[in-house]
């Protein structure tokens, strides 16, 4: 139905022309799920914009020939494409959002798509949308299409998304990373209604995602690609399964699997100049370690943990109304938990669940308000009480989850690597701050001359090493990562938790996991808590809970997260 | 140095921009002529043994009368008019840049204090700023001239002409920077670069100057171009309205009032080259404003 | 939604007490009100006399409060120069200055919101090119020079216009009208094309930079991916969503309006509030000033209440 041939986008820039992607072929056939997966950079979603004929100004197709069906795509005047887009093709984007226009009903924008492309009257475009909802799964669709987008919850917006896509029945529609955006549950009735909806309609897909799970569970075919160029294309079960080419391959064993731990990650990329710098990072091993004088096994004993007892967030609602007080929002009901000295803690749960809230208690960003927690033997101050020069402040660092926005972009590496060691006044000797600083780059895997750069000249995976390395500069005893890996792509991530994993051995630092990622917390933690609405679900050692799950809600959790059948990769 | 200027966008956008290149030329012209104007212009049109009832009136040069010694021709008062306009825009130069810093000091602060400390500080920053949106510049200005004629003894109010000028514009530019400064704040305090810094237990101050400061800079340099503007502009027009810099220490905007008891008369240049001149000034100014918001927010591009 | 209301309800009234502070610290320490109200020749004990009658030497928040109180009754007490009721020297002027204001506004909104438009749906066009440069040229001329110019060109040179004064008005009730006679309009052009030109570049400007911004939102981006035509893509959604963030700064450029209305007015000898006021400064008269402002603010606080309500009339988020 789709054929894409030899297609290769390019975008003039300053440096003159550059390509995104290059000699793409795909093939979609009616009812087909065509899976395109890539990390970023892979130019999957410039593939899914130059079929759709939505290419972001300046970029242009260079060469190629999109077909669907008979229609030559590339031959149309402007007028004849626009006319083409909603009618045989359509697409659905990431967000649910910012994908509707926030100042128009749901039947005004259904009604208006469909009399765009079909000649009938408003009253049976209305009926037509009704009946859509209905079967895309929105109850009592005839009440319902008279909201505004802002009244349907995430996953409900996504399916209002899918029927605007669907309403005028095309024959090929354009996913790119359709639940990206989602949590599980939402995420896995997505998947059977785009499944269903190709196997009921005849509809084709081309799904774009960075998430091989996805592609695992729905995907008929699927293509893997990499800066702009096909690296892979066949049947799923063939190309995950047995796959042929060696990114593939390093791809697939970089994915974290759900139903086994392993040791560690064989990683397919070597981002970082790892093996190069070895010897430059002892400086930053010694100074770790000799805090006490003391060998590396003994350093395990000055561990410390940490308990919380009772902890109880609140935060006062917006006021919406002028005669009724707003209802406090419990972000965090009363939880207790303990992190045993020298372990990792995984804390998992969906967006909302209060994860964040944890690490930012914790952390003295929030003031709770009642609870107790405690570092070791003492008395952690909680929020505003905590002075600015409390020694938990150094004891405790953090690891973010976003890398483009934790490193100041206007400092140099140097400055923001050395602000902890005088800052704490850990190291009087500027030189030495520098040397220390260079090593510790060297210890993260990291060339010790980006110590004379800015941030921006890193990629994610990089700033994440650097930001380690700030965190590591402190000499924490303590370390919360709230979601460090996902923002990175499933090779970065694969290094990153390497690290994380060796120094965490070798220093025996204590670590606060926090991920929505349950295959991820199953790799790195020892113990895990399933939070819920600020509510624990369930607690107890991870491998206990990933193979004999107690709360409803973990169940339900680990059927929903997708995964990849056991004999792949 | 095409390398150099390929890595620079803003720089590579400069360099392919003829128009933004010309106001720059032109804006860096007229800075160097008022900052060296004593220097450069051939008599002190604040010195009145420098020039002659005998030369008034002279018309510029391309017209019949004019003669090389008055390139741009005289006033009625014998006064060159290249020289009264290089000492008029030095005036209004060092009002605009002095109103805009002080302007700048005072609304980024607020701005950057409101941002970080939130709650109550911002809610009452905000009210100040709305009770100065309600009054708009040009009635600020007038009204803190007009509070000062008030207040100032006759004798210090000549001499304090240009502070009390100043300060009226400043007051009434804060409003601008304060949202602006606050508005890009908040950006930044949700980013975890700031909440790295809370956490450590660094203190206020070196959060906001050290790291927030230089994040938001780009929005502020915007806003700095544009109310440079916006302070010539209204240092004109106070001026114009008699209200601003008396007649024997003119700015532009008081050459423009002076010369508009020519406009019926024949002698066009007194009045028209003052106003070309100031809004030569100004166009160069907002080009360059317009150009790096376009650099900084590629969007609009 | 009313507790949206309430709240800016509840900020207007904080604007208002703050601007009569303002108005009456002008009036209370600026000069010696007592002075000025009687002349030299009366003594020292009349003055004093005065002084107590007037409740001068009452308690500062008690003056401050019986000041917001007549104002309230509409008693804004007599000018220093001509010592008539300000009240009634400023809302014989109200009805100038606003037809002024209205129609210059107007002007600025009809021209600069289709421009907007327009500019940002072409960026490259020459047309587009060419509204951009003349709107830099626009905001960078000030006003009283745009002023002297259309005189220059349309009065002087052309003669066809009057270049100062009202023209002819007709009396509806207490209102002074020019919007009845061909000689009123004829008065009008000059004076609001000159008022309206700066307002007319930043509402373009705008209207431009939002709606740039909206284009390429997702939504856009998704109506266009589903074939929504283009007229309907622009007009009902592109502009809409425009509009939200355009109405409230064009609410806060009414005051704009207002305060370039003093150099117009000036330029144009129109006898408007504004020119009252730059004459009431040159004479230091501070009732007339403070009155002035609270007038001022007062217009500015109702038009963003106004500005406030249509938002809500735009936006079903707000109605809760």
């Amino acid at each position: 139905m789709l054929t894409v041939e030899n297609l290769t986008v390019r975008f003039p820039t300053r440096f003159g022309d550059t390509t995104a992607i290059e000699n793409i072929n795909i093939n979609v056939q009616a009812g087909e799920i065509h899976g395109l997966v890539g990390e970023s950079g892979a130019g999957k979603s410039t593939v899914g914009a130059a079929v759709i004929g939505l290419l972001q100004t300046p970029g242009y197709i260079a060469e190629g020939s999109i077909m669907l069906g008979d229609t030559d795509l590339r031959a149309l005047g402007v007028n004849q494409a626009h006319a083409l887009r909603g009618k045989r093709i359509s697409m659905i984007f990431q967000d649910p959002q910012t994908s509707l226009n926030p100042l128009m009903t749901v039947e005004d924008q259904l009604v208006e798509t469909i009399l765009a492309h079909e000649k009938m009257s408003a009253d049976e475009a209305r009926t037509r949308a009704i009946d859509l909802l209905e079967e895309i799964g929105i109850k009592n669709a005839a009440e319902r299409i008279k909201s505004w987008p802002h009244q349907f919850s995430g996953g409900m917006r996504q399916r209002v998304v899918i029927a605007l896509a669907l309403c005028t029945n095309p024959e090929l529609i354009i996913a790119d990373e359709p639940t990206t955006a989602l949590d599980v549950a939402v995420q896995s009735q997505v998947l059977d209604l785009i499944r269903s909806l190709a196997d009921k309609r005849k509809i084709g897909f081309i799904l774009i995602t960075h998430d091989i799970g996805v592609i695992a569970q729905i995907a008929d075919r699927v293509t893997v690609m990499r800066n702009g160029h096909v690296v892979e294309s066949g049947e799923t079960a063939q190309v995950l399964g047995r796959p042929k080419h060696a990114y593939t391959r390093a791809l697939m064993s970089a994915v974290p699997p759900m139903d086994h731990k392993i040791d560690r990650f064989s990683v397919p990329t070597t981002e970082g100049i790892e093996g190069t710098s070895v010897s430059t990072g002892d400086l930053a091993e010694q100074w770790l370690l000799e805090e006490k004088g003391l060998s590396e096994g003994e350093q395990k004993e000055l561990s410390i943990g940490l308990s919380i007892e009772a902890l109880d967030v609140r935060f006062s609602g917006t006021r919406k109304s002028l005669w009724r007080k707003p209802e406090d929002f419990i972000a965090l009901d009363k939880i207790s938990f303990n992190v045993k000295p020298g372990s990792i803690m995984g804390l998992v749960g969906e967006s909302g669940s209060g994860k964040s809230t944890v690490a930012k208690t914790i952390t003295g960003l929030i003031t709770p308000n009642s609870g107790t927690m405690m570092l070791g033997n003492e008395v952690l101050p909680a929020g505003k009480s905590r002075s600015r020069k409390h020694p938990s402040r150094r004891i405790i660092q953090m690891v973010f989850q976003d890398p483009y926005s934790s490193l100041n972009s206007r400092h140099k590496i140097g400055s923001i690597l050395t602000e902890p060691l005088w800052f704490y006044g850990l190291e009087k000797d500027p030189a030495k701050r520098q040397e220390l600083a260079a090593s510790m780059l060297a210890l993260v895997g990291m060339a010790p001359d980006a110590i004379d750069k800015y941030p921006h000249q890193f990629s994610g995976g990089q700033r994440q090493r650097i930001a380690v390395a700030r965190a590591l500069l402190a000499r924490p005893r303590f370390l919360i990562c709230d979601e460090p890996t996902s923002a990175l792509d499933v090779s970065i991530q694969a290094e990153i938790l390497n690290l994380l994993k060796d120094l965490q051995s070798k220093f025996g630092l204590t670590i606060l996991f926090i991920s929505h990622n349950l295959s991820v917390v199953r790799q790195m933690a020892d113990d895990m808590v399933v939070l819920r609405n600020g509510v624990i679900e369930e607690a107890g050692k991870t491998e206990d809970l990933f193979e004999r799950p107690q709360a409803e809600y973990t169940k339900k959790l680990l059927s929903l997260t997708p995964v990849m059948p056991k004999d792949w990769a | 140095m095409k390398e150099f200027i390929k890595r620079s966008e803003g720089l590579w956008l400069f360099t392919r921009s003829p128009a933004v290149m010309i106001a720059a030329v032109i804006a860096i012209l007229i800075f160097i002529g008022a900052a060296f104007a004593p220097w450069i212009a051939s008599v002190n049109p604040y010195d009145l043994g420098s020039f002659s009832l005998m030369d008034g009136l002279l018309p510029p040069i391309w017209q019949e009368g004019g003669i090389s010694q008055f390139m741009l021709g005289t006033d009625d008062q014998g006064r060159d008019m290249i020289s009264s306009i290089l000492y008029g825009a030095r005036l209004s130069l060092l009002i605009g840049l002095s109103a805009m810093a002080i302007a700048t000091v005072l609304g980024v602060g607020l701005g950057l204090a409101a941002g970080f400390y939130g709650g109550r500080f911002d809610a009452i920053i905000m009210r100040i700023a709305d009770i100065q949106l309600a009054l708009p510049a040009i009635l600020t200005a007038l009204l803190i001239d007009g509070i000062a004629r008030g207040i100032l003894p006759p004798e210090v109010q000549q001499d304090l002409r240009v502070v009390v000028l100043t300060l009226a514009i400043a007051l009434s530019l804060w409003v601008n920077f304060a949202r602006t400064a606050r508005a890009s704040t908040f950006v930044e305090m949700n980013k975890e670069y700031v909440q790295a810094a809370i956490i450590m237990g660094q203190g206020p101050i070196r959060i906001m100057f050290i790291h927030i400061l230089p994040n938001i800079l780009g929005p502020l340099l915007v806003i700095m171009t544009v109310d440079l503007a916006s302070a010539i502009l209204l240092e004109a027009t106070l001026s114009f309205l008699g209200i601003g810099l008396a007649a024997d220490s003119p700015s532009l905007g008081t050459l423009i009032r002076i010369g508009m008891q020519f406009m019926l008369s024949g002698e066009w240049w007194i009045l028209w080259i003052p106003t070309l001149f100031l809004v030569a000034l100004v166009v160069s100014i907002n080009t360059l404003g317009d150009f790096m918001r376009d650099v900084f927010n590629p969007g609009l591009r | 939604m009313f507790y949206f209301i309430y709240k800016r309800l509840i900020q207007s009234v904080f604007v208002m007490l703050a601007v009569a502070f303002l108005a009456f610290s002008l009036f209370r320490f600026v000069g010696d009100p007592i002075t000025q109200m009687t002349g030299v020749e009366t003594s020292v004990v009349d003055q004093e006399r005065l002084r107590e009658e007037l409740g001068l030497n009452d308690p500062f928040i008690s003056q401050f409060g019986r000041f917001t109180v007549d104002m309230l009754q509409g008693d804004f007490g007599y000018s220093f120069r001509t010592r008539q009721p300000v009240a009634e020297m400023i809302a014989s002027r109200i009805p100038a200055t606003l037809e002024l204001g209205v129609v210059a506004l107007l002007i600025s909104l009809v021209v600069g919101i289709p421009a907007g438009v327009y500019t940002a749906l072409r960026p490259r066009g020459v047309i587009t090119q060419t509204i951009l440069i003349t709107t830099l040229i626009g905001i960078s001329i000030p006003t009283f020079v745009i002023g002297i110019m259309l005189i220059f060109l349309f009065g002087v040179q052309l003669g066809w216009l009057p270049t100062f004064g009202r023209g002819e008005t007709v009396n509806i009730g207490f209102w002074e009208s020019s919007f009845f006679s061909i000689d009123g309009w004829r008065a009008l052009i000059l004076p609001a094309v000159t008022l309206g030109v700066y307002q007319l570049t930043l509402t373009m400007r705008l209207v431009r930079a939002q709606m740039m911004d909206v284009m390429r939102s997702d939504y856009i981006r998704f109506a266009t991916a589903r074939g929504v035509p283009m007229r309907q893509l622009y007009f009902r959604h592109a502009l809409a969503n425009t509009m939200v963030p355009v109405i409230t700064i064009i609410g806060l450029q009414f005051g704009g309006v207002i305060a370039f209305s003093i150099v117009t007015e000036s330029v144009f000898q129109w006898p408007g509030m504004g020119l009252l006021f730059l004459e009431s400064i040159r004479f230091v008269d501070i009732p007339v000033m403070g009155v002035y402002l609270v007038v001022i603010a007062f217009f500015f606080v109702v038009v963003n209440l106004l500005v406030d309500l249509l938002y809500v009339a735009i936006d079903p988020r707000l109605r809760v």
